[in-house]
């Protein structure tokens, strides 16, 4: 059977996100309960979480997480890590055992950042720098795998059911202010630990639920600018949609938004003049980043969390807000079971975007 | 009212209109209209009541305006010509074939019938089963129309 | 020796036929006459190019065509085809020239890929109760973000077409079709929201007003091209080649330069108006650069500037060359286009079609990370709406239509336009024959067809659950080859089915 990256598998799944916009430190025990609630949107192929702020002794560092598949692998791309960056920290990532998770890879988080003469040489800036040693390690050394590279986040993710992948992480001992988790419901899959979700890069991370149809569209558009798609999921080509846009081309998420889940040309003719006209240029100059076909997404970012459906909203996602707190999820019942009293419940249209930052001050 | 319209700049001159006009005037109930009217028109002369006039290259199928004023309703002696619902209308029982409408019509849509007895011309297939004008339907170019104007 | 038996027979059902002589005054090539002595129509079948156009007209469905049976000895290699045609070259000692498309049997790759459906794991979309967008853009997109000092986003597109549908027609010029023809595709194409083409042979005056949906057309013979007749138009399209007969010019017989013709084109009447195959100015891809900016300089930089190619064997280092010309669109014409007259060796025999051509140009534009500097649009032999889902799925932005749109108004392929009597009004310009093509019926026939495309262009990306077109865009994973080889496969970028 092929693995992951030689085909393209669809899937369905689970989302789940928390986030505190006063920036209170939330352990990751109750966004694991929110996703066991879902479990039957996975099925045990694929599960994982990403945390924000769990690292903040370490918060001007990229954190890696990378998955071995043996120790020559781990030797070669140690060796250049080591090339290009200074590590301050090194570690087996904690875990422990859940009788549900096996097969587990060699799991490593490294604590990094560039060395300073490798990021002049190269005539980059340390986020691109960065990000092009990752796509390095992923696409030439065989057997290793980044799958986390941001600053103070991880993502931690495995082939389970999404609760017993949190269990195998302990992620009750870390704290973060926003936290997300995806559970894996894919159609065929032989189940490597690198496919399940959230992808991330840099401080981005996804999590998605979905199977979008301008896929392979949306993929040779962006590979163009460098982006190699060794996944062929979906998450992956919409975090380098995410970041093309975001990070490298400065826009803000609200744009991002406007351009991958774009309104109808009938809502955008019938919008005062200045966001028609907005609108319309996007969707002439940007218009292969336009995603269609279902999707859920929630997009953590350093400071903040965006989630976004397709335009015609062909997956359900629900928001729920009980003071500074905000949740997001698949369904309403993964909300309730950490917060039975909420404010506020709704159910945002196709398109529109709800994106929560830390309040002023707090990043 | 609705009447038929001849551009000369469409009419090709293929006489089309002329043999589907005398077919629609013909008794028919078979199946195939190739048949039905090969079967009408094969071997014949036909009368149709809309004609081709053709000169130097120009063409142009004339049949009865249906005039809001008509000279030949005016004219008629044995009361036969009528309009009706703006349909000028020949009853050719009433006909006694003095042609005076023949005569006074100034644009030569009025005709003997094919048996020389009594005056015949175009009253838009109000009257056969075509139920709207043949010679339009079958105009290959567009070139007669059956419009408001 | 030089005696041809027709090739084809008039078979008249003399139950039916009923003399109305329809037929005779329809047919140009005088293939039928009425014997008054026999009281019968008769027929000199040898004149007859199969148009169908008594076929048609008959009243009582008294005609029909067939091929001749008359026929030499059985030869796998010497054809009767290529046995007569010697015949034809020894009598003459000319060149043989033939109109319209390849009509070689040779492989029709379009026809040998297939098109995705979505099932349960991603829903298809209702093209009837959903919106289903296919508005498309064409030209240069920027790859940077301008903001004003209030950071709000700047228009920095340079000068864009806009299309309701993926769809234009081609370049036909007046002189090879008719005025009514013209009239016809500008209609139709402001009808549709889209775009027709002037061809080589410039704009005729009464036109200018559909300037906004029209595409003029700057070839190596410079035919009617003025300063005036660029600004009319919405775009500019160089022609460098033609997918029927690539590396030569245009050949227009004097038979068709008459009247308005050679007022149009500015050349004497009658004059045989035969373009050179190069453009004397371009030599190579610098002197077209200059081109492209001395056009852009005339017009102020308000018309994207399109260069037209054949597909030809390095079509991918071309395209590449002309995507950093400062062009702002390439247009791909593939073997199989049509033509009004083409010397026939290079019509069947020289170039690559269009699919191949279309894969590897998307491919290579991409791999240089240039695809968004030029729109792609390709031509030569879309026969259909899934031509066009596939040309898209592929890569291209959109098509050009333009042996369809002549068959919309009457073309029953027979490819005799160079003889210059088309029976239909189109590849014609006696007036008789011209009037035959009503530009009532001609335009309505015309948005009727890319209408009906556009509906079916609905239903099967609303299949794929794509509601806007350009998430069909280069969206290659819709498409699947059946019965195509490896390295057919490799070229297309496309899976086989079942893989």
């Amino acid at each position: 059977m092929l693995r992951e990256g030689e085909v393209r598998i669809p899937s369905g799944c689970a989302i789940s996100g928390i986030f505190s916009k006063k920036g209170k430190m939330l352990n990751g025990r109750s966004i694991i309960d929110s996703i066991a609630t879902m479990h039957d949107r996975s099925n045990g192929l694929g599960g994982g979480f990403a945390g924000y702020g769990i690292y903040p002794q370490y918060k001007d560092a990229y954190a890696f997480h990378i998955f071995y598949d043996n120790t020559s692998a781990k030797l070669a791309c140690e060796k250049f890590i080591d090339k290009h960056f200074d590590v301050i920290n090194l570690s087996k990532i904690p875990t422990k055992k859940v009788a549900a998770i096996t097969n587990e890879p060699i799991i490593m988080r490294y604590f990094v950042k560039p060395l300073p003469n490798r990021l002049k040489e190269s005539q980059l800036e340390e986020n691109e720098f960065t990000v092009q040693c990752v796509v390095k390690i992923n696409t030439t050394i065989n057997g290793a795998y980044v799958f986390s590279s941001g600053k103070n986040m991880g993502v931690f993710k495995a082939v389970g059911y999404p609760e017993d992948v949190g269990e195998f992480y302990r992620l009750d001992e870390y704290e973060g202010y926003c936290w997300t988790a995806h559970g894996r419901y894919p159609t065929n899959t032989p189940g490597w630990w690198g496919g399940a979700h959230p992808f991330a890069m840099l401080d981005l991370s996804i999590v998605h639920n979905g199977e979008i149809s301008s896929y392979d569209a949306n993929r040779r558009f962006i590979e163009m600018f460098g982006y190699k798609c060794t996944l062929l999921t979906d998450t992956e080509v919409i975090t380098y949609i995410i970041d093309y846009l975001h990070r490298r081309l400065g826009f803000s998420f609200t744009e991002v938004s406007e351009i991958i889940a774009a309104p109808f040309w009938d809502t955008i003719e019938s919008m005062k003049p200045e966001d028609r006209e907005r609108l319309t240029y996007f969707r002439n100059a940007f218009s292969n980043m336009l995603i269609t076909g279902p999707f859920s997404i929630m997009v953590g970012f350093d400071g903040g969390l965006m989630a976004l459906n397709d335009r015609l909203k062909l997956r359900s996602m629900v928001v729920g807000e009980k003071d500074d707190m905000v949740y997001i999820a698949s369904e309403e019942c993964a909300i309730r079971v950490i917060e039975p009293n909420l404010d506020k419940l709704w159910s945002p249209k196709g398109g529109e975007p709800v994106i929560v930052t830390l309040e002023e001050g707090l990043k | 009212m609705k009447r038929i319209f001849v551009n000369e700049e469409w009419c090709l001159g293929c006489h089309l209109c002329e043999y589907n006009c005398a077919f629609a005037n013909t008794v028919s109930a078979g199946k195939s209209k190739a048949n039905e009217m090969a079967k009408a028109l094969k071997g014949k002369k036909i009368f149709p009541k809309i004609q081709v006039e053709e000169n130097d290259g120009i063409y142009f199928a004339v049949s009865c305006r249906h005039c809001t004023d008509p000279l030949c309703v005016k004219g008629c002696i044995a009361g036969a010509l009528s309009v009706k619902d703006g349909v000028i209308e020949i009853d050719q029982d009433k006909c006694v074939g003095c042609y005076t409408c023949v005569l006074s019509c100034p644009y030569g849509a009025i005709m003997p019938a094919e048996d020389g007895h009594v005056a015949q011309k175009c009253e838009l297939c109000t009257r056969n089963s075509c139920g709207s004008p043949a010679c339009v339907a079958g105009c290959p170019n567009n070139a007669i129309v059956f419009e408001e104007r | 020796m030089d005696y041809q038996y027709p090739e084809f027979e008039v078979v008249r059902n003399a139950d039916r036929c009923i003399g109305c002589r329809a037929c005779e005054r329809q047919c140009a090539n005088e293939v039928h006459y009425y014997d008054a002595d026999l009281g019968k129509m008769m027929c000199d079948e040898s004149k007859c190019v199969n148009c169908q156009r008594c076929v048609t007209l008959c009243p009582t469905r008294a005609l029909k065509i067939v091929k001749s049976d008359n026929t030499f000895r059985e030869n796998a290699n010497w054809t009767m085809e290529n046995i007569k045609e010697i015949y034809k070259q020894a009598e003459t000692g000319g060149v043989l020239l033939s109109s319209m498309g390849n009509p070689k049997p040779l492989p029709v790759y379009w026809d040998k890929i297939l098109i995705n459906a979505s099932q349960v794991t991603n829903p298809p979309i209702d093209p009837l109760r959903e919106p289903m967008e296919t508005r498309t853009f064409l030209g240069q997109k920027p790859t940077e973000v301008k903001r004003d000092e209030n950071g709000k986003i700047v228009n920095n597109l340079s000068s864009q077409l806009k299309l309701e549908v993926p769809i234009m027609f081609s370049a036909m010029s007046f002189g090879s079709i008719s005025k009514n023809a013209h009239e016809s595709l500008a209609r139709a194409a402001a009808e549709l929201g889209t775009y027709y083409n002037t061809g080589e042979g410039g704009l005729h005056k009464d036109f200018y007003k559909y300037g906004p949906n029209t595409i003029v057309q700057v070839a190596s013979g410079r035919f009617g091209v003025h300063k005036e007749y660029l600004e009319a138009g919405a775009a500019i399209e160089i022609k460098m080649g033609q997918g029927a007969k690539p590396g030569i010019g245009g050949h227009l017989p004097g038979t068709k330069t008459v009247g308005e013709v050679s007022r149009t084109r500015m050349i004497p009447e009658g004059s045989d108006a035969i373009s050179p195959a190069p453009h004397h100015d371009i030599y190579s891809i610098e002197d077209l650069r200059q081109l492209v900016f001395s056009l852009k300089e005339a017009t102020e930089y308000k018309k994207p500037v399109i260069v037209k190619i054949a597909a030809v064997h390095n079509v991918a280092a071309i395209a590449s060359g002309i995507a950093r010309s400062g062009a702002d669109i390439i247009a791909i014409d593939g073997f199989r286009g049509g033509t009004g007259a083409a010397p026939t060796r290079i019509r069947d025999n020289v170039g690559i079609p269009i699919e191949l051509a279309l894969a590897s140009v998307d491919e290579r534009l991409r791999q240089e990370g240039i695809r968004g500097n030029v729109s792609i649009v390709v031509g030569g032999s879309i026969r259909n709406s899934a031509d066009v889902v596939k040309a898209i799925a592929l890569g291209a932005d959109a098509v050009y239509i333009g042996s369809a749109a002549c068959i919309a108004m009457g073309c029953h392929q027979c490819r005799a336009c160079h003889a210059a009597k088309c029976n239909w009004g189109i590849a014609t310009q006696r007036p008789d024959l011209v009037k035959r093509l009503n530009p009532d019926v001609g335009y309505k026939r015309l948005v009727n067809l890319v209408e009906a495309w556009n509906h079916e262009i609905k239903e099967m990306m609303g299949g794929m659950g794509i509601n806007s077109i350009e998430s069909l865009k280069g969206n290659r994973l819709m498409l699947r080859g059946v019965g195509l080889n490896e390295k057919e496969l490799e070229i297309l970028g496309i899976k086989h089915a079942g893989e």
